[in-house]
């Protein structure tokens, strides 16, 4: 399995660059953004993007926003929400809408590899499937 | 505080005194009116009551008097008409006329005397011995010569007794005579001494010269005024009843009738104590008296009593006014206080990640091979760890806040209080166990649902419990924990007997940060997220503490879709009873 390919998108500058390192140091693939807006902009430069672990709380367009653009466009990438909240409501928002999972900021690291790996999985599964229907479609249409 | 509470009580004292002088006023004053005005007006209507029906005997009995004297006079008269002088002048004709008189009239007539023109008696029929007495002298007889007849005063005259003589002239051949008839003085007497009223009420007889002609009941002096008053009255003041109120020598108040008889000849005089004759006003006054006595007694107890009653009232909602205003900026306090630390927190929280993520970062790099050897590198693993825990910390902190003031909640469901307060009873069996505590449930059956977040609801009583059982000293303690309806509430009741609350913290354990457990052990925000969750269910957390003898916690829920609402019953006071 090749490494995920993870977009990391918070307003917090320093979070975002030592989070990346970190991440990469543990062979992902990792790209930042540093605004809902350029996370979008780096989606669809990046068609391949795995992850995206999403901060919630961002000025301009917000967490849960940027999510509903990404589950709009792309519905199969998978976003992992990253919550300042204790409340869960947030986080069941973007559950609700579309959200892989959910953290608590500051999270440890070893658990958000996990999910990472998780969503990652399920992405890749389900573009298996869709790829297997295809190829099915494709073997059906030519009728070989 | 001394000094303010005495300034408090002032107008209250005003208000009472007040209201209490308004009562009063307002009653007594048309009671008092009333009551004269009906006295005066029955004291008016009953004198003229009584002075009518005196006025009335005594027309009567002048009309008997008069009456008698009249019927006497005819009588004689009659017997002087119907026979001769020659006739009249047998002794033994003259027994049988004064026999059959008194067959017919009793012993009125006492006896009967034929007088000739020279005032010599020529006959006698009666009990005394007065043959040929010689009247010629005597006032009467030169009275009766002049008129056609005459009655006498009554005089003692020959026989010595009190008498009364009615004489009549005839003429027989020109020759002028007297039938003189005696008049029993004790009939006569009777007739005006037969009028009595009441205890003092009696009458007497007074001729012009002020000379009694019956004997009065009591000592008179007709001399006096108002006798001779009576007696100076002019022809025609004479035809009527005079009425009079006077004080008598003694000084008593007398009602005085008097009537004039035989044609203004004599006085009948009637007199009766006023008391005796107004004896059913003056009863009717005092019965008056009492009742307004004890009606003023009691108007003064009610404006006593009701105006100490109102200000108390007033007082007590004053008092009850002043605690809620306090309570509303305790709580708008609490709120600015809670939003503020959130917006803290909502800052901290991201540079702690930052520092954590750092910190993380470094770990990572030790990993490589050019730190491997570092000497150091166990130190520097044990300091990254320590800011890694204490990052950790921080995000509790920051996220306790967080919950504290946040606005809107997570899943809300149906939650059986007896149940959920059990599994947090289950949960906290451990640590009171070491603590040596018993926690002892008092649960009343048959409780309400609740339609409210659990997982807030339990961090609710599990912060309280846990202050409990950190309220124990080694020796440990007891926990009750009891719930009931109140009203349109759930009342669950956590009480403790462990160290208790100082006074002067009472009113600061509900604020953010404030704890008295030492640094590192408490955060200060249990109790302000206890209570940042009860408010936004539209209940009430309340407390009482006593040092060294425990603290009673009483947690009011709204039942159903009362939030954000006051209802009854969770204003009670916190003393009250729970059964």
């Amino acid at each position: 399995m090749n490494a995920p390919f993870v977009l990391l998108v918070d307003d917090e500058v320093p979070f975002v660059e030592t989070m990346t390192k970190r991440l990469t140091k543990r062979n992902l693939r990792v790209i930042m953004a540093f605004s809902g807006q350029e996370a979008l902009e780096k989606l669809t430069k990046n068609r391949n993007l795995d992850v995206v672990i999403l901060d919630v709380k961002m000025p301009g367009m917000d967490g849960i926003e940027t999510l509903s653009e990404i589950k709009k466009s792309y519905p199969l990438t998978e976003v992992i929400m990253l919550t300042g909240h204790a409340t869960v409501e947030s986080a069941i928002e973007g559950m609700k809408a579309g959200a892989f999972d959910y953290l608590m900021k500051p999270c440890d690291l070893e658990q958000l590899m996990v999910k990472v790996g998780e969503a990652t999985k399920k992405k890749r599964d389900h573009e298996d499937k869709i790829r297997e229907a295809q190829v099915k479609e494709a073997i059906s249409d030519h009728g070989v | 505080m001394k000094q303010s509470q005495q300034n408090d009580t002032s107008p209250y004292r005003l208000l009472k005194r007040n209201l209490r002088s308004w009562v009063i006023i307002v009653s007594i004053t048309p009671l008092i009116l009333i009551s004269c005005i009906i006295l005066y007006q029955f004291k008016t209507s009953y004198y003229e009551k009584v002075e009518d029906h005196l006025e009335e005997l005594i027309w009567k009995h002048k009309q008997n008097i008069d009456g008698f004297l009249r019927d006497k006079l005819s009588d004689i008269q009659t017997l002087a008409k119907s026979y001769t002088l020659e006739e009249m002048s047998h002794e033994s004709f003259l027994q049988d006329r004064l026999h059959i008189l008194q067959q017919s009239y009793g012993r009125v007539f006492v006896d009967l005397g034929v007088i000739n023109a020279e005032g010599i008696q020529i006959a006698y029929a009666g009990p005394f011995k007065l043959g040929r007495a010689k009247y010629s002298e005597a006032e009467w007889f030169k009275k009766a010569l002049k008129t056609e007849y005459y009655k006498s005063d009554v005089f003692l005259g020959l026989r010595g007794f009190p008498h009364f003589i009615i004489a009549v002239k005839e003429t027989w051949k020109g020759e002028e005579w007297i039938l003189r008839a005696t008049i029993d003085f004790v009939a006569f007497n009777n007739l005006v001494q037969e009028i009595r009223v009441g205890e003092t009420g009696f009458a007497f007889i007074l001729n012009n010269e002020g000379q009694f002609q019956t004997k009065p009941l009591r000592e008179i002096r007709p001399d006096r005024a108002p006798y001779t008053e009576f007696l100076g009255y002019d022809e025609k003041a004479r035809d009527k009843i005079h009425i009079v109120e006077r004080k008598d020598d003694s000084g008593n108040e007398n009602i005085y009738v008097a009537a004039f008889l035989k044609h203004g000849d004599w006085l009948l005089v009637y007199q009766q104590g006023a008391s005796d004759a107004f004896s059913d006003f003056k009863n009717a006054l005092r019965v008056a008296l009492v009742i307004i006595l004890i009606a003023g007694i009691s108007i003064l107890t009610t404006a006593f009593v009701l105006s100490r009653r109102i200000v108390g009232l007033i007082a007590q909602a004053d008092q009850e006014k002043e605690m809620m205003n306090e309570q509303i900026v305790e709580t708008g306090k609490l709120a600015s206080v809670g939003e503020l630390a959130s917006g803290i927190a909502h800052e901290i929280n991201n540079p702690v990640a930052i520092m954590v993520e750092e910190a993380g970062w470094i770990e990572d790099l030790l990993e490589e091979e050019e730190f491997r050897e570092g000497k150091n590198l166990e130190e520097f693993r044990r300091a990254l760890k320590q800011i890694n825990t204490q990052g950790k910390r921080c995000k509790e902190i920051t996220h306790k806040l967080l919950s504290f003031a946040r606005k809107t909640d997570s899943i809300i469901q149906d939650v059986n209080i007896n149940e959920m307060m059990e599994e947090i009873i289950a949960l906290s069996a451990q640590r009171a166990r070491y603590a040596n505590v018993t926690i002892h449930s008092d649960f009343k059956t048959d409780m309400p649902s609740l339609r409210v977040s659990q997982s807030e609801l339990q961090q609710v009583f599990l912060n309280l419990i846990n202050n409990a059982l950190d309220a124990m000293g080694k020796d440990g303690g007891r926990i009750d924990i009891k719930t009931r309806v109140r009203g349109n509430n759930v009342l669950v009741g956590v009480d403790d007997n462990g160290q208790g609350i100082a006074a002067g913290n009472l009113n600061r354990i509900f604020d953010p940060f404030y704890t008295t457990k030492p640094v590192g052990k408490g955060t200060g925000l249990g109790l302000s997220i206890c209570y940042g969750i009860i408010k936004k269910l539209g209940g009430e957390i309340k407390v009482s503490s006593t040092k060294g003898v425990g603290t009673k916690f009483r947690v009011y829920i709204p039942i159903s879709g009362e939030r954000e609402k006051e209802s009854d019953g969770k204003d009670s006071d916190i003393s009250e009873p729970f059964d």
